[in-house]
Protein backbone atom coordinates (compact mmCIF):
# COMPACT_ATOMS: atom_id res chain seq x y z
CA UNK A 1 0.00 0.00 0.00
CA UNK A 2 1.56 3.36 -0.94
CA UNK A 3 0.56 6.08 1.00
CA UNK A 4 0.29 9.31 -1.07
CA UNK A 5 1.79 12.37 1.15
CA UNK A 6 -0.59 14.66 0.13
CA UNK A 7 -3.74 13.99 2.02
CA UNK A 8 -7.00 15.70 0.68
CA UNK A 9 -9.16 15.24 3.45
CA UNK A 10 -9.10 17.81 6.03
CA UNK A 11 -10.23 15.62 9.19
CA UNK A 12 -7.50 13.62 8.42
CA UNK A 13 -4.73 15.97 8.09
CA UNK A 14 -6.13 17.72 11.26
CA UNK A 15 -5.64 13.91 12.72
CA UNK A 16 -2.74 13.58 11.74
CA UNK A 17 -1.33 17.20 12.79
CA UNK A 18 -2.62 15.82 15.94
CA UNK A 19 -0.22 12.77 16.51
CA UNK A 20 2.78 15.03 14.89
CA UNK A 21 2.24 17.28 17.61
CA UNK A 22 1.94 14.50 20.19
CA UNK A 23 4.97 12.56 18.70
CA UNK A 24 6.83 16.33 19.01
CA UNK A 25 5.73 16.70 22.35
CA UNK A 26 6.82 14.01 24.35
CA UNK A 27 10.19 12.32 24.63
CA UNK A 28 12.47 9.92 22.28
CA UNK A 29 12.17 7.34 24.71
CA UNK A 30 8.02 7.72 24.74
CA UNK A 31 8.42 6.93 21.15
CA UNK A 32 10.57 3.72 21.35
CA UNK A 33 8.01 2.58 23.70
CA UNK A 34 4.87 2.73 21.28
CA UNK A 35 7.12 1.54 18.85
CA UNK A 36 8.56 -1.48 20.15
CA UNK A 37 4.91 -2.06 21.51
CA UNK A 38 3.59 -2.11 17.91
CA UNK A 39 6.67 -4.15 16.86
CA UNK A 40 7.01 -2.10 13.59
CA UNK A 41 8.99 -3.70 10.61
CA UNK A 42 12.79 -2.15 9.92
CA UNK A 43 12.44 0.30 8.18
CA UNK A 44 14.38 2.67 5.48
CA UNK A 45 15.53 6.38 5.01
CA UNK A 46 13.68 7.64 2.17
CA UNK A 47 16.56 10.24 2.98
CA UNK A 48 18.48 10.54 5.99
CA UNK A 49 17.76 12.24 8.99
CA UNK A 50 19.14 15.67 8.67
CA UNK A 51 19.17 18.55 10.94
CA UNK A 52 18.67 22.07 9.42
CA UNK A 53 16.87 25.61 9.89
CA UNK A 54 13.41 26.92 10.41
CA UNK A 55 12.97 31.05 10.55
CA UNK A 56 10.65 31.32 13.25
CA UNK A 57 8.58 34.41 12.69
CA UNK A 58 6.19 35.98 14.48
CA UNK A 59 3.70 38.78 13.71
CA UNK A 60 3.93 43.16 14.40
CA UNK A 61 1.75 43.55 17.23
CA UNK A 62 1.27 39.87 17.72
CA UNK A 63 -1.51 40.00 14.63
CA UNK A 64 0.25 42.06 12.38
CA UNK A 65 2.51 41.97 9.28
CA UNK A 66 4.78 38.85 9.63
CA UNK A 67 8.92 39.53 10.68
CA UNK A 68 11.50 36.94 11.51
CA UNK A 69 11.76 36.28 14.85
CA UNK A 70 15.27 34.07 14.58
CA UNK A 71 15.76 30.57 13.76
CA UNK A 72 14.69 27.23 15.15
CA UNK A 73 16.94 23.91 14.74
CA UNK A 74 14.79 21.07 13.35
CA UNK A 75 15.39 17.57 12.12
CA UNK A 76 13.78 15.66 9.67
CA UNK A 77 13.61 12.74 9.20
CA UNK A 78 11.52 10.31 5.84
CA UNK A 79 11.33 7.10 5.73
CA UNK A 80 9.65 4.14 3.78
CA UNK A 81 7.91 1.08 5.22
CA UNK A 82 8.89 -2.40 3.57
CA UNK A 83 5.22 -2.26 2.61
CA UNK A 84 5.85 1.26 0.74
CA UNK A 85 4.08 3.29 2.84
CA UNK A 86 6.18 6.46 3.45
CA UNK A 87 6.52 8.55 7.19
CA UNK A 88 7.85 11.73 7.78
CA UNK A 89 8.37 13.61 10.65
CA UNK A 90 9.87 17.59 11.40
CA UNK A 91 10.49 18.09 15.34
CA UNK A 92 12.27 21.05 17.09
CA UNK A 93 15.90 20.17 18.18
CA UNK A 94 18.58 17.94 16.77
CA UNK A 95 17.42 14.36 17.60
CA UNK A 96 18.04 12.78 14.78
CA UNK A 97 16.87 9.43 16.13
CA UNK A 98 13.54 10.41 17.96
CA UNK A 99 12.73 11.73 14.13
CA UNK A 100 13.28 8.48 12.18
CA UNK A 101 10.78 7.33 15.38
CA UNK A 102 8.36 9.64 14.67
CA UNK A 103 8.30 8.97 11.05
CA UNK A 104 7.71 5.80 11.53
CA UNK A 105 4.63 5.90 13.79
CA UNK A 106 3.52 8.44 10.74
CA UNK A 107 3.58 6.52 8.03
CA UNK A 108 1.82 3.15 10.73
CA UNK A 109 -0.87 5.84 11.54
CA UNK A 110 -1.76 7.00 7.76
CA UNK A 111 -2.44 3.10 7.39
CA UNK A 112 -6.21 2.69 8.52
CA UNK A 113 -5.79 -0.63 9.83
CA UNK A 114 -2.83 0.29 11.92
CA UNK A 115 -4.39 3.59 13.20
CA UNK A 116 -5.91 2.41 16.61
CA UNK A 117 -2.91 0.11 17.41
CA UNK A 118 -0.47 3.06 16.42
CA UNK A 119 -2.60 5.56 18.68
CA UNK A 120 -3.14 3.28 21.98
CA UNK A 121 0.48 2.58 21.97
CA UNK A 122 0.41 6.28 22.49
CA UNK A 123 -1.38 6.53 24.79
CA UNK A 124 0.40 6.24 27.90
CA UNK A 125 2.62 9.31 26.31
CA UNK A 126 0.06 11.37 26.01
CA UNK A 127 -1.56 11.01 28.83
CA UNK A 128 2.00 12.17 30.81
CA UNK A 129 2.01 15.21 28.81
CA UNK A 130 -1.62 16.28 29.18
CA UNK A 131 -0.94 15.33 33.24
CA UNK A 132 1.94 17.44 33.18
CA UNK A 133 0.24 20.24 30.98
CA UNK A 134 -2.31 20.06 33.73
CA UNK A 135 0.35 20.85 36.34
CA UNK A 136 1.26 23.27 34.78
CA UNK A 137 -1.62 25.30 34.90
CA UNK A 138 -2.46 24.68 38.01
CA UNK A 139 0.51 25.89 39.59
CA UNK A 140 0.25 29.23 37.18
CA UNK A 141 -3.24 29.75 38.30
CA UNK A 142 -1.87 29.53 42.01
CA UNK A 143 0.05 32.65 40.82
CA UNK A 144 -3.28 34.30 39.84
CA UNK A 145 -2.93 37.69 41.19
CA UNK A 146 -6.12 40.32 41.75
CA UNK A 147 -4.93 43.50 42.22
CA UNK A 148 -6.45 46.39 44.27
CA UNK A 149 -6.57 50.00 43.69
CA UNK A 150 -6.14 51.98 46.84
CA UNK A 151 -7.83 55.08 47.54
CA UNK A 152 -5.55 58.07 48.22
CA UNK A 153 -6.71 59.46 51.29
CA UNK A 154 -6.95 62.82 51.28
CA UNK A 155 -9.17 63.29 54.81
CA UNK B 1 44.02 47.69 8.07
CA UNK B 2 44.89 44.03 9.23
CA UNK B 3 47.63 42.35 7.90
CA UNK B 4 47.94 38.65 7.99
CA UNK B 5 50.76 37.45 10.16
CA UNK B 6 52.07 33.85 10.55
CA UNK B 7 54.05 31.94 13.38
CA UNK B 8 53.01 31.07 16.71
CA UNK B 9 51.20 27.86 16.23
CA UNK B 10 52.77 25.91 19.56
CA UNK B 11 51.90 28.98 21.75
CA UNK B 12 48.57 29.03 20.26
CA UNK B 13 48.25 25.59 20.71
CA UNK B 14 49.32 25.61 24.18
CA UNK B 15 47.02 28.37 24.86
CA UNK B 16 43.69 26.17 23.84
CA UNK B 17 45.45 23.63 25.92
CA UNK B 18 45.72 25.88 29.01
CA UNK B 19 41.83 27.59 27.89
CA UNK B 20 40.64 23.93 28.12
CA UNK B 21 41.91 23.76 31.60
CA UNK B 22 40.88 26.91 33.00
CA UNK B 23 37.49 26.28 31.58
CA UNK B 24 37.08 22.90 34.08
CA UNK B 25 38.23 24.93 36.89
CA UNK B 26 39.13 23.05 40.11
CA UNK B 27 39.19 18.99 39.13
CA UNK B 28 38.26 18.71 42.90
CA UNK B 29 34.77 20.64 41.99
CA UNK B 30 32.01 17.97 40.11
CA UNK B 31 32.26 19.10 36.44
CA UNK B 32 28.97 20.56 35.12
CA UNK B 33 26.84 19.03 32.81
CA UNK B 34 24.81 20.35 29.34
CA UNK B 35 21.68 19.56 31.48
CA UNK B 36 22.66 21.46 34.62
CA UNK B 37 22.85 24.80 32.76
CA UNK B 38 19.92 24.02 30.68
CA UNK B 39 17.97 23.60 33.82
CA UNK B 40 19.52 26.24 36.18
CA UNK B 41 20.43 28.95 34.10
CA UNK B 42 17.74 28.99 32.09
CA UNK B 43 17.35 32.85 31.77
CA UNK B 44 21.22 32.98 30.72
CA UNK B 45 20.39 30.00 28.08
CA UNK B 46 17.32 31.90 26.79
CA UNK B 47 19.31 35.13 26.40
CA UNK B 48 22.55 33.19 24.18
CA UNK B 49 19.06 31.70 22.38
CA UNK B 50 17.87 35.31 21.82
CA UNK B 51 21.01 37.12 20.63
CA UNK B 52 22.33 33.99 18.84
CA UNK B 53 19.40 34.15 17.05
CA UNK B 54 18.45 30.22 17.23
CA UNK B 55 16.02 28.75 19.49
CA UNK B 56 18.25 25.13 20.94
CA UNK B 57 18.53 24.91 24.44
CA UNK B 58 20.27 22.45 24.33
CA UNK B 59 22.78 23.85 21.75
CA UNK B 60 23.15 27.48 24.29
CA UNK B 61 23.76 25.23 26.92
CA UNK B 62 27.00 23.77 25.64
CA UNK B 63 28.08 26.86 24.38
CA UNK B 64 27.85 28.37 27.63
CA UNK B 65 29.64 25.92 28.98
CA UNK B 66 32.38 26.30 25.78
CA UNK B 67 32.52 29.88 26.86
CA UNK B 68 33.02 29.76 30.39
CA UNK B 69 29.82 31.51 31.15
CA UNK B 70 30.83 34.66 28.63
CA UNK B 71 27.25 35.17 26.80
CA UNK B 72 28.70 36.79 23.50
CA UNK B 73 31.53 34.26 23.41
CA UNK B 74 28.64 31.50 23.55
CA UNK B 75 26.39 34.10 20.98
CA UNK B 76 29.55 33.81 18.63
CA UNK B 77 29.86 29.82 18.81
CA UNK B 78 25.83 29.52 18.41
CA UNK B 79 25.57 31.98 15.29
CA UNK B 80 28.67 29.95 13.91
CA UNK B 81 26.85 26.77 14.21
CA UNK B 82 24.28 28.04 12.27
CA UNK B 83 26.03 28.79 9.25
CA UNK B 84 26.80 25.03 8.58
CA UNK B 85 22.93 24.52 8.78
CA UNK B 86 20.77 23.88 5.98
CA UNK B 87 17.27 26.25 5.88
CA UNK B 88 14.24 23.98 5.31
CA UNK B 89 12.04 27.09 4.94
CA UNK B 90 10.16 29.75 7.56
CA UNK B 91 7.47 28.71 10.08
CA UNK B 92 4.21 30.43 10.18
CA UNK B 93 4.13 33.28 12.08
CA UNK B 94 3.06 31.95 15.37
CA UNK B 95 0.15 32.68 17.20
CA UNK B 96 0.78 34.43 20.69
CA UNK B 97 -2.83 34.94 21.55
CA UNK B 98 -3.01 31.49 21.73
CA UNK B 99 0.03 30.88 24.03
CA UNK B 100 -0.40 28.91 27.16
CA UNK B 101 0.51 31.53 29.45
CA UNK B 102 3.05 30.69 32.62
CA UNK B 103 3.43 34.60 33.08
CA UNK B 104 0.93 37.56 32.12
CA UNK B 105 1.06 40.75 33.68
CA UNK B 106 -0.79 44.44 32.31
CA UNK B 107 0.12 47.97 33.77
CA UNK B 108 -2.90 48.89 32.33
CA UNK B 109 -5.86 47.50 33.53
CA UNK B 110 -5.86 45.20 36.93
CA UNK B 111 -9.17 43.50 35.37
CA UNK B 112 -8.20 41.54 32.05
CA UNK B 113 -10.03 38.48 30.89
CA UNK B 114 -7.95 35.45 31.68
CA UNK B 115 -6.51 37.49 34.51
CA UNK B 116 -3.40 38.40 35.58
CA UNK B 117 -0.83 35.63 36.81
CA UNK B 118 2.50 36.07 38.04
CA UNK B 119 4.28 33.02 36.94
CA UNK B 120 8.04 32.43 38.00
CA UNK B 121 9.16 35.79 39.05
CA UNK B 122 11.85 37.98 40.57
CA UNK B 123 8.91 40.62 40.95
CA UNK B 124 8.27 41.58 44.07
CA UNK B 125 11.22 39.18 45.85
CA UNK B 126 13.01 41.24 48.06
CA UNK B 127 16.79 40.87 46.92
CA UNK B 128 18.51 39.89 49.87
CA UNK B 129 21.05 36.72 49.28
CA UNK B 130 19.60 33.45 50.09
CA UNK B 131 22.38 31.85 51.51
CA UNK B 132 20.24 28.39 51.77
CA UNK B 133 20.95 28.18 47.87
CA UNK B 134 24.67 28.09 49.22
CA UNK B 135 23.62 24.40 50.47
CA UNK B 136 21.99 21.59 48.59
CA UNK B 137 18.53 21.18 49.53
CA UNK B 138 15.38 20.15 48.43
CA UNK B 139 13.02 22.84 46.88
CA UNK B 140 9.41 23.12 48.36
CA UNK B 141 7.03 22.33 45.53
CA UNK B 142 4.74 25.00 43.88
CA UNK B 143 1.58 25.89 45.18
CA UNK B 144 -1.20 24.77 42.96
CA UNK B 145 -5.16 25.91 41.87
CA UNK B 146 -7.79 25.19 40.28
CA UNK B 147 -7.37 27.11 36.96
CA UNK B 148 -10.75 29.31 36.62
CA UNK B 149 -13.11 29.01 33.87
CA UNK B 150 -11.39 31.93 31.25
CA UNK B 151 -7.64 30.79 32.36
CA UNK B 152 -7.10 29.48 28.92
CA UNK B 153 -8.46 32.16 26.94
CA UNK B 154 -6.09 35.11 27.05
CA UNK B 155 -7.34 37.81 24.23
CA UNK B 156 -4.22 40.87 24.18
CA UNK B 157 -4.55 43.87 26.26
CA UNK B 158 -4.25 45.40 22.53
CA UNK B 159 -7.39 43.92 20.81
CA UNK B 160 -9.32 44.75 23.82
CA UNK B 161 -8.23 48.70 23.26
CA UNK B 162 -8.64 48.23 19.77
CA UNK B 163 -12.41 47.38 19.76
CA UNK B 164 -12.94 50.44 20.77
CA UNK B 165 -10.57 52.30 18.44
CA UNK B 166 -8.68 53.76 21.40
CA UNK B 167 -5.37 52.09 20.26
CA UNK B 168 -4.09 51.60 16.40
CA UNK B 169 -4.43 48.65 14.70
CA UNK B 170 -1.10 46.33 13.58
CA UNK B 171 0.50 46.97 10.08
CA UNK B 172 -2.02 44.61 8.01
CA UNK B 173 -0.38 41.39 6.61
CA UNK B 174 -0.42 42.38 3.17
CA UNK B 175 1.31 39.09 1.76
CA UNK B 176 4.23 41.08 1.33
CA UNK B 177 7.59 38.97 1.11
CA UNK B 178 9.49 39.57 4.60
CA UNK B 179 13.04 40.79 5.24
CA UNK B 180 15.80 38.71 6.52
CA UNK B 181 18.95 40.04 7.17
CA UNK B 182 20.48 37.39 7.89
CA UNK B 183 20.03 36.61 3.72
CA UNK B 184 20.63 40.45 2.60
CA UNK B 185 22.16 43.34 4.36
CA UNK B 186 20.52 46.13 5.75
CA UNK B 187 19.18 48.80 3.92
CA UNK B 188 18.36 52.40 5.14
CA UNK B 189 15.86 52.92 5.75
CA UNK B 190 14.78 49.56 7.30
CA UNK B 191 11.52 48.56 7.17
CA UNK B 192 9.43 47.86 10.85
CA UNK B 193 9.66 43.93 10.30
CA UNK B 194 13.68 44.10 9.67
CA UNK B 195 14.20 46.60 12.53
CA UNK B 196 12.02 44.16 14.75
CA UNK B 197 14.35 40.95 13.62
CA UNK B 198 17.55 43.30 14.12
CA UNK B 199 16.51 43.83 18.05
CA UNK B 200 14.93 40.14 18.45
CA UNK B 201 18.75 39.32 18.11
CA UNK B 202 20.28 42.89 19.43
CA UNK B 203 22.46 42.60 22.69
CA UNK B 204 20.03 43.00 25.63
CA UNK B 205 22.36 45.57 27.33
CA UNK B 206 22.71 47.94 24.20
CA UNK B 207 18.91 47.89 23.84
CA UNK B 208 18.01 48.13 27.37
CA UNK B 209 20.12 51.38 27.27
CA UNK B 210 18.12 52.96 24.34
CA UNK B 211 15.40 51.60 25.99
CA UNK B 212 15.86 53.50 28.63
CA UNK B 213 17.09 56.80 27.15
CA UNK B 214 13.94 57.17 25.85
CA UNK B 215 12.18 57.41 29.42
CA UNK B 216 14.79 59.75 30.23
CA UNK B 217 14.11 62.19 27.59
CA UNK B 218 15.99 61.08 24.37
CA UNK B 219 12.42 60.38 22.09
CA UNK B 220 10.06 59.98 24.99
CA UNK B 221 7.06 58.10 23.76
CA UNK B 222 5.28 58.07 27.24
CA UNK B 223 4.70 54.30 27.67
CA UNK B 224 2.93 52.31 29.65
CA UNK B 225 3.06 48.44 29.71
CA UNK B 226 0.09 46.83 28.11
CA UNK B 227 0.72 43.87 28.71
CA UNK B 228 3.60 41.19 29.38
CA UNK B 229 3.22 37.57 28.39
CA UNK B 230 5.69 34.21 28.74
CA UNK B 231 4.93 31.25 28.24
CA UNK B 232 4.64 28.20 24.92
CA UNK B 233 3.66 28.63 21.72
CA UNK B 234 3.32 26.10 18.66
CA UNK B 235 5.16 26.27 16.17
CA UNK B 236 4.53 25.10 12.54
CA UNK B 237 6.31 24.31 8.75
CA UNK B 238 4.91 23.40 5.67
CA UNK B 239 7.15 21.01 3.94
CA UNK B 240 7.03 21.23 0.44
CA UNK B 241 6.46 17.25 0.22
CA UNK B 242 3.37 17.64 2.54
CA UNK B 243 1.52 20.70 1.76
CA UNK B 244 0.40 20.84 5.05
CA UNK B 245 1.50 22.82 8.48
CA UNK B 246 3.60 19.88 10.67
CA UNK B 247 3.64 20.97 14.46
CA UNK B 248 7.39 21.40 15.26
CA UNK B 249 6.79 21.34 18.93
CA UNK B 250 6.33 23.91 21.05
CA UNK B 251 8.85 27.13 21.93
CA UNK B 252 8.67 29.66 25.04
CA UNK B 253 8.50 33.16 24.28
CA UNK B 254 8.06 36.40 25.81
CA UNK B 255 5.75 39.31 24.37
CA UNK B 256 5.65 43.00 25.69
CA UNK B 257 2.95 45.18 23.98
CA UNK B 258 3.79 48.63 24.54
CA UNK B 259 0.76 51.46 24.60
CA UNK B 260 2.14 54.58 23.90
CA UNK B 261 1.51 58.35 23.56
CA UNK B 262 -1.41 58.63 21.45
CA UNK B 263 -1.54 61.16 18.03
CA UNK B 264 -4.47 62.70 16.44
CA UNK B 265 -4.95 65.15 13.77
CA UNK B 266 -8.14 67.35 11.93
CA UNK B 267 -8.50 63.91 9.84
CA UNK B 268 -8.18 61.47 12.60
CA UNK B 269 -9.01 60.97 16.20
CA UNK B 270 -6.62 60.37 19.13
CA UNK B 271 -5.35 57.14 19.52
CA UNK B 272 -2.81 55.19 21.51
CA UNK B 273 0.18 53.92 19.58
CA UNK B 274 1.97 50.82 20.10
CA UNK B 275 5.17 49.50 20.55
CA UNK B 276 6.34 45.46 20.13
CA UNK B 277 8.72 43.06 21.99
CA UNK B 278 9.19 39.82 21.11
CA UNK B 279 11.97 37.52 22.48
CA UNK B 280 13.17 33.90 22.60
CA UNK B 281 12.41 32.67 25.95
CA UNK B 282 11.96 34.23 29.57
CA UNK B 283 13.29 37.66 29.26
CA UNK B 284 10.85 40.59 30.36
CA UNK B 285 13.93 43.11 30.34
CA UNK B 286 14.56 42.31 26.36
CA UNK B 287 11.21 42.23 25.57
CA UNK B 288 10.16 45.58 26.97
CA UNK B 289 13.23 47.56 25.74
CA UNK B 290 12.81 46.17 22.66
CA UNK B 291 9.38 47.56 22.40
CA UNK B 292 10.22 50.66 23.68
CA UNK B 293 12.97 51.24 21.01
CA UNK B 294 10.57 49.82 18.56
CA UNK B 295 8.19 52.84 19.29
CA UNK B 296 11.09 55.15 19.37
CA UNK B 297 11.80 53.90 16.01
CA UNK B 298 8.40 54.79 14.18
CA UNK B 299 9.23 58.25 15.00
CA UNK B 300 9.00 59.48 11.44
CA UNK B 301 6.02 57.15 10.31
CA UNK B 302 4.28 58.75 13.49
CA UNK B 303 5.87 62.57 12.10
CA UNK B 304 7.57 62.95 14.86
CA UNK B 305 11.28 64.23 15.02
CA UNK B 306 14.26 62.26 14.82
CA UNK B 307 16.70 64.15 17.36
CA UNK B 308 17.61 61.50 19.45
CA UNK B 309 19.62 57.73 19.08
CA UNK B 310 16.75 55.87 19.61
CA UNK B 311 15.20 56.93 16.79
CA UNK B 312 18.12 56.67 14.02
CA UNK B 313 17.70 53.38 12.88
CA UNK B 314 20.88 53.57 11.29
CA UNK B 315 22.45 54.10 14.78
CA UNK B 316 20.31 51.80 16.46
CA UNK B 317 20.39 48.67 13.78
CA UNK B 318 24.00 49.12 12.75
CA UNK B 319 25.16 49.00 16.49
CA UNK B 320 22.87 46.39 18.79
CA UNK B 321 24.45 43.33 17.26
CA UNK B 322 27.08 41.71 20.01
CA UNK B 323 28.70 39.80 17.65
CA UNK B 324 29.45 42.82 15.07
CA UNK B 325 30.07 44.79 17.86
CA UNK B 326 32.60 42.77 19.54
CA UNK B 327 34.01 41.58 16.41
CA UNK B 328 35.02 44.99 15.25
CA UNK B 329 36.12 45.92 18.90
CA UNK B 330 38.12 43.13 19.56
CA UNK B 331 39.80 42.55 16.06
CA UNK B 332 41.91 45.44 17.61
CA UNK B 333 44.24 43.26 19.66
CA UNK B 334 45.10 41.41 17.26
CA UNK B 335 48.36 42.19 15.62
CA UNK B 336 48.47 45.28 13.67
CA UNK B 337 52.17 45.09 13.69
CA UNK B 338 52.59 46.71 9.35
CA UNK B 339 49.41 49.24 10.09
CA UNK B 340 51.17 50.37 13.32
CA UNK B 341 54.92 50.35 11.80
CA UNK B 342 53.46 53.19 9.20
CA UNK B 343 52.00 55.10 11.44
CA UNK B 344 55.11 54.91 13.70
CA UNK B 345 57.19 56.11 10.66
CA UNK B 346 54.77 59.06 9.99
CA UNK B 347 54.88 60.30 13.37
CA UNK B 348 58.67 60.13 13.73
CA UNK B 349 58.71 62.05 10.26
CA UNK B 350 56.04 64.67 11.77
CA UNK B 351 58.25 64.72 15.24
CA UNK B 352 61.80 65.46 13.05
CA UNK B 353 60.27 67.84 11.12
CA UNK B 354 58.75 69.61 13.93
CA UNK B 355 61.73 69.90 15.84
CA UNK B 356 63.83 70.98 12.83
CA UNK B 357 61.13 73.59 12.31
CA UNK B 358 61.19 75.11 16.18
CA UNK B 359 65.17 74.87 16.18
CA UNK B 360 65.21 76.92 12.90
CA UNK B 361 62.51 79.06 14.25
CA UNK B 362 64.90 79.38 17.76
CA UNK B 363 68.22 80.40 15.55
CA UNK B 364 66.48 82.93 13.45
CA UNK B 365 65.07 84.50 16.97
CA UNK B 366 68.78 84.60 18.03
Amino acid sequence: MATSPLQPDPEEIAARQAVMALCADVSRDDLDAALRALEAPAVEDLRPPETGLVMATGRIGGDGRPFNLGEVSVTRAAIRLPDGATGFAYHLGRDRTKARLAATLDALWQDPARRARVEAALEPAARRADANRRQAARRTAATRVEFLTVARGED
Amino acid sequence: MYVAVKGGEAAIDNAHRLLAEARRGDPAVPELTVAQIREQMALLVDRVMAEGSLYDPDLAALALKQARGDVVEAVFLVRAYRTTLPRFGASNPVDTGAMTVARRVSATFKDLPGGQVLGPTFDYTHRLIDFALAAEGTVEPAAEAEPRADAGTCPRVTDLLAQDGLIELSPPDDGAPVGDLTREPVDYPADRALRLQALARGDEGFVLGLGYSTQRGYGRTHPFVGEIRVGEVAVAFVPEELGFPVPLGRIRLTECQMVNQFKGSGAAPPQFTRGYGLTFGQSERKAMAMALVDRALRAEELGEPVASPAQDQEFVLAHCDSLQATGFVEHLKLPHYVDFQAELELVRRLRAEFFRDSDSMQEAAE
